[in-house]
């Protein structure tokens, strides 16, 4: 892998839970992205993904850890200033179309926000550059005086990406972008981000719940469980030979538009409260094949083949 | 890119002033529309509407009824009530308007920034808190004594007393607001605080701002009657709907038209800005919904 | 199949709206026996609960109408039935779940008192005996400790928990029928297989028949015996599930299936469906799918087509694959 543009190490995020008590959202999460890539973070609700993504482009300030953009440390003492320097150069897509988007704002003035607010933009080059931008997320130029109320879920979807390519920026956090569109709008969406990767190199941090949407944008994919990363490999490796008990539970359930397949019976339990943490690995109690270890030493995350970390004693 | 997916991407026809369209349809912002607005021509146009003047006092045609010549009858001081009702309204409606731009603006800078800023928050509040803990009307009473009776400190009087409600209202929608995701896309995009206030923040809350403004105008046009009936309103001669009612509750039981009329007056004006503020909350308040 | 249990024929429901009164549910018919599973599926806007409710009679009457249609359960005509008679067959003999717990819960009142209230209101139990046939219900939907979490109020339960006292409210009272709709669209994937595997458990311990509803053919692959495919209001496509999934006749259930991100093998893009879901105001001439339709030709266009049979209790909306299967 090339240089990353992106990378992580040890991200921690507290949040106040009540007096003295705090919860531990995201807890040790490490990962690189190189320009061009993409990196899918799989999870469920409560397993830190969401967070993970805003901590990387400082809508969240991390508790701990080190995230680095592009060459600069963005975290920790003077981070912001040099956070303000490389802005320009990440952007965010987020999952719900209709609060992701000014319902009192036009769509011209939605697409170019992020050229209002870096400033010294002529009047012409926006308007020029607002229906390039239409026309590159494949929107009737004529979409740029209306309000977001006027689209669908899908078309919303893409004014959101419109506007996130507004600076033409080298990284996008892809925050669930598809969850919330139907079934058919959600795969024009897939095509359009991977198009728009290849023609301007992008590098994604694509969070979602669906494994099958992440192996169909992602080049690497990380699996998270209760704020940590159990398993992270390339999109070949975690498909073809899943390590961790987790992404194999995980893989199982996926429904499948076949009715002879007969899935496996649910895994029991679910994801543990982050304030009672439970001693040992977090999935233990609902792992099939835990041990007496597994719920008394938390395993660390570890190579188990090149390129290929997961979080199990018994891998 | 116009790539095969969006071969039939069609916009949808488009529908023009969609909020205006729903307000005109409303039944209750009509009539309250209606109300308002004739109200408002007969302030402007009174002496248009009318050939006699609201202070001049002519001794002879002391407490006539209402007759062809004198619609709603003369006072005391053979002044024609119709005329001053219509005067009277230029000053009312003025305190209720002053009233709710002046609580609206401060209510409005209070709200928005406790909500943007949450280090202010709690000094801002408790001291919303403070105000709102006396009645509005002992309030006004006390600041319009301490000022002086004229339209200005009562206009200021009753906005300090309405500026509580309006903040918290304006607080309450921004904080909402600012927990959606376009304020995040800002954010990433490095806007400042000033902007999301300006783009983002405030024009989300018009709405329930604007019925609350509703509100409080009627509620001035009330108390600026209230507080005349107690001597404090705006000085005599000039009249107002509260100081003609004043001024005839000694001759409330021979002549009930000197108080009957510019009650009504009132009444109206109250009913027709509470209806409009019906519409407007009917249309505006769930107002991310998608309209079919 | 012997007499259906519930069958709808020719149900059109009509919403009242600005702009005057919109179909929102067209000719809508099927069959449903005793102990069977059926699967609706569709996007937003396809009229899919619209149905559901319905035959729940859950629409508000100022605002809706009904201006054909039967909905025969059990001898008589739903759509007919008074009133009164029809709130004792919601909750009793025909029960529905919601794709969002907290919101079905009322949040002031504990797990036990929401469970009574069906058990006292339907079958006149006194409030002790209610309690004890609550405890028994949540054992039923598998809510480990169930005497103790029957005292829990709705926000201390999890998305989970929360859906499995609905389905406990639900069979409270022994239904024929009950109505899912989006019971796991809400929920974790995990979670959601333990709800879909829970439902498949009850209904063959309690016998009864299920009607699916989902947008996600998955689920539905996974659980009905028989599919509905809607879109925009009606019916393009009825087949047993296999047939469906295996053969599909409709060009729009064709589209769903093979937009769904595939698990097992690499793409480089997903097949689409152009275009958008039509907004439910907007009159589309001929067959509603034919704008989005590569295959659609100049009669798509102009009219409506209808539901024809195309193979063994298969039906489809579609007259050009109809005649490649059979030519004129």
């Amino acid at each position: 892998m090339s240089a990353p543009i992106v990378s992580a190490r040890g991200l921690v995020k507290d949040f106040p839970a009540g007096p003295d008590r705090t919860l531990r959202a995201v807890d040790n999460v490490s990962f690189d992205i190189a320009a061009g890539e993409t990196l899918g973070l799989v999870g469920e609700s409560g397993s830190g993904k969401s967070t993970t993504g805003r901590m990387l482009v400082g809508l969240i300030p991390a508790t701990s850890g080190e995230v680095s953009l592009f060459g600069q440390t963005v975290t920790g003492r003077g981070g912001d200033a040099r956070l303000a320097t490389v802005r320009n150069r990440l952007q965010f897509v987020f999952q719900d179309p209709n609060g992701s988007l000014n319902p009192r704002m036009r769509v011209r003035d939605a697409i170019a926000e992020p050229l209002d607010i870096k400033g010294d933009v002529a009047r012409a080059d926006r308007a020029a550059r607002v229906a390039e931008l239409l026309d590159m997320v494949g929107l009737p130029a004529a979409s740029a005086d209306r309000y977001p109320h006027e689209f669908s879920g899908g078309q919303r979807q893409r004014i959101g990406i419109a506007r996130a390519l507004a600076l033409r920026p080298e990284f996008i956090v892809c925050d669930e972008p598809v969850s919330a569109l139907d079934v058919s709008m959600q795969a024009q969406i897939v095509n359009l981000l991977l198009d728009l990767q290849e023609r301007f190199g992008l590098g994604y941090l694509f969070i979602a719940h669906d494994l099958a949407v992440v192996r169909s944008m992602s080049r690497n994919v990380a699996v998270m469980y209760a704020g940590s990363i159990v398993e992270i490999a390339s999109r070949q490796a975690l498909y073809a030979a899943p390590q961790h008990p987790y992404t194999q539970a995980l893989l199982d359930v996926v429904p499948r538009p076949d009715p002879d397949r007969v899935r496996k019976p649910a895994l029991a339990g679910e994801v543990p409260s982050m304030l009672n943490r439970p001693a040992g690995c977090a999935f233990a109690m609902r792992c099939p094949r835990a041990e007496a270890r597994c719920r008394v030493e938390t395993p660390a995350l570890r190579d188990i083949a090149a390129g290929h970390r997961a979080a199990c004693h018994l891998v | 890119m116009a790539d095969a997916t969006t071969a039939g991407e069609l916009l949808a026809p488009r529908r023009r002033f969609p909020v205006l369209r729903r307000l005109a349809r409303h039944r209750s912002f009509r009539i309250g529309f209606v109300i308002v607005v004739v109200l408002t021509l007969a302030a402007i146009f009174a002496p248009l509407i009318s050939s006699f003047d609201p202070t001049s006092m002519r001794a002879r045609i002391r407490f006539r009824p209402p007759q062809a010549a004198y619609w709603f009858g003369t006072d005391n001081f053979g002044r024609d009530v119709f005329t001053r009702c219509l005067y009277g309204a230029r000053l009312s409606l003025t305190i209720g308007l002053g009233v709710a731009v002046l609580s609206g603006l401060v209510g409005t800078a209070a709200g928005i920034i406790s909500a943007q800023f949450r280090q202010l928050d709690a000094m801002i509040m408790r001291l919303m808190d403070g105000l709102m803990a006396f009645p509005a009307i002992i309030l006004a009473i006390g600041l319009a004594a301490a000022m002086g009776p004229n339209i200005g400190s009562l206009i200021v009087a009753l906005s300090v007393a309405y500026i509580p409600r309006t903040a918290r209202i304006v607080r309450a929608s921004a904080l909402v607001v600012r927990e959606l995701e376009f304020v995040d896309a800002a954010r990433v995009s490095g806007a400042s605080s000033l902007r999301i206030i300006w783009k983002h923040l405030l024009p989300n809350c018009m709405g329930p701002l604007l019925v609350q403004l509703t509100f409080v105008f009627a509620y001035a046009i009330l108390a600026e009657a209230a507080l005349s009936f107690l001597g404090i309103g705006p000085p005599p001669p000039a009249p107002s709907w509260g100081n003609i009612i004043a001024e005839g509750r000694d001759q409330a039981v021979d002549s009930w038209w000197i108080m009957f009329f510019p009650g009504l007056a009132i009444s109206l004006a109250t009913l027709g800005m509470n209806l409009l503020g019906d519409g407007l909350r009917d249309v505006l308040d769930p107002r991310l919904k998608v309209e079919t | 199949m012997s007499a259906p249990l519930l069958s709808v024929r020719d149900l059109t429901v009509q919403f009242r709206t600005d702009a005057g009164w919109l179909t929102a549910v067209e000719q809508v018919g099927f069959e449903l026996g005793a102990q069977e599973t059926l699967g609706i599926v569709g996007e937003s806007g396809s009229g899919k609960s619209v149905t559901a409710l319905s035959i729940l009679g859950l629409h508000a009457a100022s605002t809706t109408r009904i201006p054909t249609g039967a909905i025969a359960y059990a001898g008589q005509d739903l759509l007919k039935l008074p009133d009164r008679a029809m709130r004792r067959i919601r909750g009793g003999e025909i029960a529905m779940i919601f794709q969002d717990p907290m919101s079905s819960l009322n949040p002031v009142l504990t797990v036990a008192d929401q469970i009574s209230e069906t058990l006292m209101l339907h079958q006149g139990l006194d409030r002790k005996t209610a309690r004890n046939r609550a405890i028994g219900l949540l054992d039923m939907v598998r809510i480990a400790d169930a005497a103790h979490r029957v005292d829990a109020y709705p926000h201390q339960l999890s998305g989970g928990m929360r859906q499995r006292v609905m389905i406990a409210i639900a069979i409270a009272c022994r239904p024929k029928l009950l109505i899912a709709d989006e019971p796991t669209t809400a929920l974790d994937v995990t979670i959601q297989a333990q709800i879909l595997d829970l439902l498949r458990e009850l209904q063959t311990e309690l016998g009864m028949s299920v009607i699916l509803i989902s947008h996600d053919l998955g689920v539905i692959a996974e659980f009905a015996r028989r599919v509905l495919v809607m879109y925009a209001g009606r019916v393009v496509e009825a087949a047993p599930s296999r047939a469906l999934f295996r053969q599909p006749m409709h060009p729009y259930t064709s589209g769903l299936l093979a937009a769904i991100p595939p698990l097992n093998h690499d793409v480089t893009r997903l097949s689409t469906i152009p275009g958008s879901i039509p907004d439910p105001g907007r009159r589309i001439p001929g067959c509603r799918f034919s704008p989005r339709c590569t295959e659609a030709q100049t009669e798509c266009r102009e009219q409506a087509p209808d539901l024809v049979s195309v193979g063994d209790d298969h039906f489809a909306r579609c007259p050009p694959r109809l005649h490649r299967m059979r030519p004129v």
